[in-house]
């Protein structure tokens, strides 16, 4: 439905640009890709929506440009909230001297994040600053928003066209940060049209210049609906570092609920 | 292991055992912890007599192993620790950080044991921080604290948190030894110990904590009754030799901490109020902490620290202790580069702004490899004021470096 619409849209803005082509119509074609971006970007949403809760394991991999690598080992436990973002524990495993360490979060659409982080060594949980977006994930290419939830909310939207990519025929989609905290200026990103997945993330840099590239490879379908990848490379153009992920051990509806999320799950998280 | 009461943690062994479920095999087993060493260089000679020259080693290890079964919802931590020192006997020592069993449920949580309970928001001074004596004979900062015994129920209730302890056995400080640096001049004996109470450290101390997070405030209050976790030291002689006894009073305790959490700033406020049968005072401790993020266009971190700290006993004179922290201002900034090996550095500075007396820290550690942690300390204290405590501590400037492996 969603395409045929698109083709429609594309039909007309083509006329009018063929027409009369006068700042009307520009803006008109604006609108539409506008319109079309945000279209697409929620289908991919509510196609990944009603999973309730999810855990994972995740493997990090960290390269510098002399190739030399470090591990990060971490399990993640996601509740999805419909009325707002979602909550979720992150527990470190690796490097041993963060072992234990966890990290609460709240997250909200548009409002700042409530994070908590619990230091093993000290016992202490400590509330801490969500405003930092941009800086690096334990040392890797991954920021802190790289790695929280999609939210329509968090962006500005732009149809570009279409694309094919890793063979499969795919939207462009152009998304501009509304956080003026964000480490970037926009994000263009690849969607399948077939399942609306994402295949590949272009990151630039606050000066406009393309920072980071994300791309997400064997996807593979969990309870007959929620698409996950197996595996995903960022690489950061300007300093030759790069950061693979891998997913493990993926399960959906395990029965989460709110009381698993609090500062007394937040101190015994393993 | 001398300072440990052997039949005490044999007892709470057996009774935590007696709680396992005799048909469940554990279904996560896991051993974890680290092994270090650390070598201390004083750059004066000491002011007092036998005190080392320059150098101390030591070396540490602190294991922890962890079942767990039930999903986790039932678990048994076990996390003993050891160190050996060069020089000092007292220093040379062993404590059962923790042992204790958590059953958790979905709206509370039981925990028994030996365990660690950290309170409070501040950095500089730990002020609302009860629960656990100090290990004085780690290190000077306070941080390093002994494992104590407990009994603890937790609540998570809507309007949030509620922790009910009783606290069966109080555990005396223990003191740094003759050799040792950061000493008074007359030794504190960790043999000659008194209390107020006729139950002595059997004393049953009960705490009430709720805490709970409104909006961009963390709270915490809480109501402490027991024995005061720091010592009256007054000096006695026997056999000609001068030495300082121990004597632990009772008291309550009323703590409030709170933080504001609010864009890149965190706005830490702690406060007490304390009764004891010599003496009632309150003391706060607040401040802020702003990070600077992404600084000099790099991907680091830059935060700057402000802290206060006031105590309505005032400062000491020749005739009272007084407090240490009394009328004290503290600055610090916290580097931390985000890169690969974790690299971070602490620079401290603390001033009382009655007297001369002033401490500067420098932390510095990186990540080696993927298990090891190297770590440079440095530190140097200055006072002239003979009844001020860092006055006996003037000469105990030094550099330290830390290897710790982790596993």
């Amino acid at each position: 439905m969603l395409n045929k619409r698109i083709i429609t849209t594309l039909f007309t803005a083509f006329s009018l640009s063929l027409g009369s082509y006068n700042v009307l119509a520009e803006s008109m074609q604006q609108q539409e890709a506008e319109k079309l971006g945000l279209e697409i970007s929620t289908e991919a949403k509510f196609r990944d929506t009603g999973w309730n809760d999810n855990t994972s394991d995740m493997l990090m991999l960290l390269r510098n440009k002399q190739g030399q690598e470090s591990i990060r080992e971490i399990k993640t436990k996601t509740l999805e909230l419909l009325n707002d973002g979602d909550k979720s524990l992150t527990i470190f495993n690796k490097p041993r001297d963060v072992k234990g360490t966890s990290f609460l979060s709240f997250s909200h659409p548009v409002a700042n994040d409530d994070q908590w982080l619990y230091l093993p060594s000290l016992k202490r949980v400590k509330r801490i600053s969500s405003r930092n977006k941009s800086g690096p994930f334990m040392g890797s290419e991954f920021s802190f928003e790289d790695l929280s939830s999609f939210e329509i909310e968090k962006y500005n939207y732009n149809y570009l066209g279409d694309e094919t990519i890793n063979g499969l025929d795919s939207y462009m989609v152009e998304q501009f940060p509304v956080d003026e905290n964000s480490g970037y200026t926009r994000r263009i990103v690849w969607l399948d049209k077939a399942e609306y997945r994402v295949q590949k993330i272009d990151f630039y840099d606050r000066k406009n210049s393309l920072l980071k590239t994300l791309s997400y490879n064997s996807y593979k379908q969990y309870l007959d609906k929620f698409w996950r990848a197996d595996s995903a490379l960022m690489v950061n153009h300007q300093s030759g570092k790069s950061t693979e992920l891998k997913w493990d051990n993926y399960a959906f509806k395990t029965g989460l609920v709110d009381s698993d999320f609090n500062r007394n799950t937040l101190k015994r998280a393993r | 292991m001398n300072k440990i009461n052997k039949n005490l943690i044999l007892a709470f062994t057996l009774s935590l055992a007696s709680l396992l479920p005799h048909t469940t095999v554990a279904d996560e087993f896991e051993v974890s912890g680290r092994i270090g060493f650390e070598q201390r260089y004083f750059t004066e000679q000491g002011q007092f007599d036998n005190q080392l020259e320059h150098n101390q080693a030591s070396v540490f290890i602190e294991p922890e192993f962890y079942w767990g079964w039930n999903q986790g919802s039932d678990s048994l931590t076990f996390k003993p620790f050891y160190r050996q020192d060069s020089v000092d006997d007292e220093r040379s020592h062993g404590d059962i950080r923790e042992l204790s069993y958590i059953h958790a449920s979905d709206n509370w949580e039981l925990r028994a044991g030996i365990r660690r309970e950290f309170w409070g928001v501040t950095e500089f001074q730990h002020l609302v921080d009860v629960i656990n004596q100090t290990d004085g004979v780690e290190d000077t900062d306070g941080e390093d604290k002994l494992g104590q015994v407990m009994v603890n129920l937790s609540l998570v209730q809507d309007w949030g948190i509620v922790d009910i302890y009783l606290l069966p056995k109080f555990r005396a400080r223990p003191f740094v030894g003759e050799e040792s640096r950061f000493r008074g001049e007359v030794l504190v004996d960790n043999d000659n110990i008194s209390y107020q109470s006729s139950a002595e450290d059997e004393h049953l101390d009960v705490a009430l904590r709720w805490s709970e997070s409104l909006g961009v405030f963390d709270i915490g209050s809480y109501w402490f009754h027991g024995t005061n976790r720091n010592p009256i030291l007054t000096p006695y002689t026997e056999n000609g030799e001068t030495k300082l006894r121990q004597y632990y009073n009772q008291m309550d305790q009323f703590g409030i901490d709170v933080q504001a959490t609010i864009d890149d700033w965190l706005w830490k406020y702690e406060t007490i109020y304390r009764s004891t049968d010599i003496e009632d005072f309150w003391a706060l401790q607040a401040g802020f902490e702003y990070t600077y993020i992404g600084v000099f266009n790099s991907v680091a971190d830059l935060g700057l620290l402000i802290e206060y700290g006031w105590d309505s006993r005032g400062e000491g004179d020749e005739l009272s202790q007084g407090a240490n922290v009394q009328n004290d201002v503290f600055f610090g900034s916290r580097l931390a580069l985000n890169d690969m090996q974790s690299s971070e550095m602490l620079i401290g500075f603390g001033a009382d702004l009655e007297h001369n007396a002033f401490s500067f820290l420098i932390e510095a550690n990186r990540r080696f490899g993927e298990s090891f942690i190297v770590s440079l300390d440095v530190r140097l204290l200055q006072s002239t004021e003979s009844f001020d405590p860092l006055y006996s501590f003037k000469d105990d400037d030094h550099l330290q470096l830390g290897i710790e492996y982790y596993f």
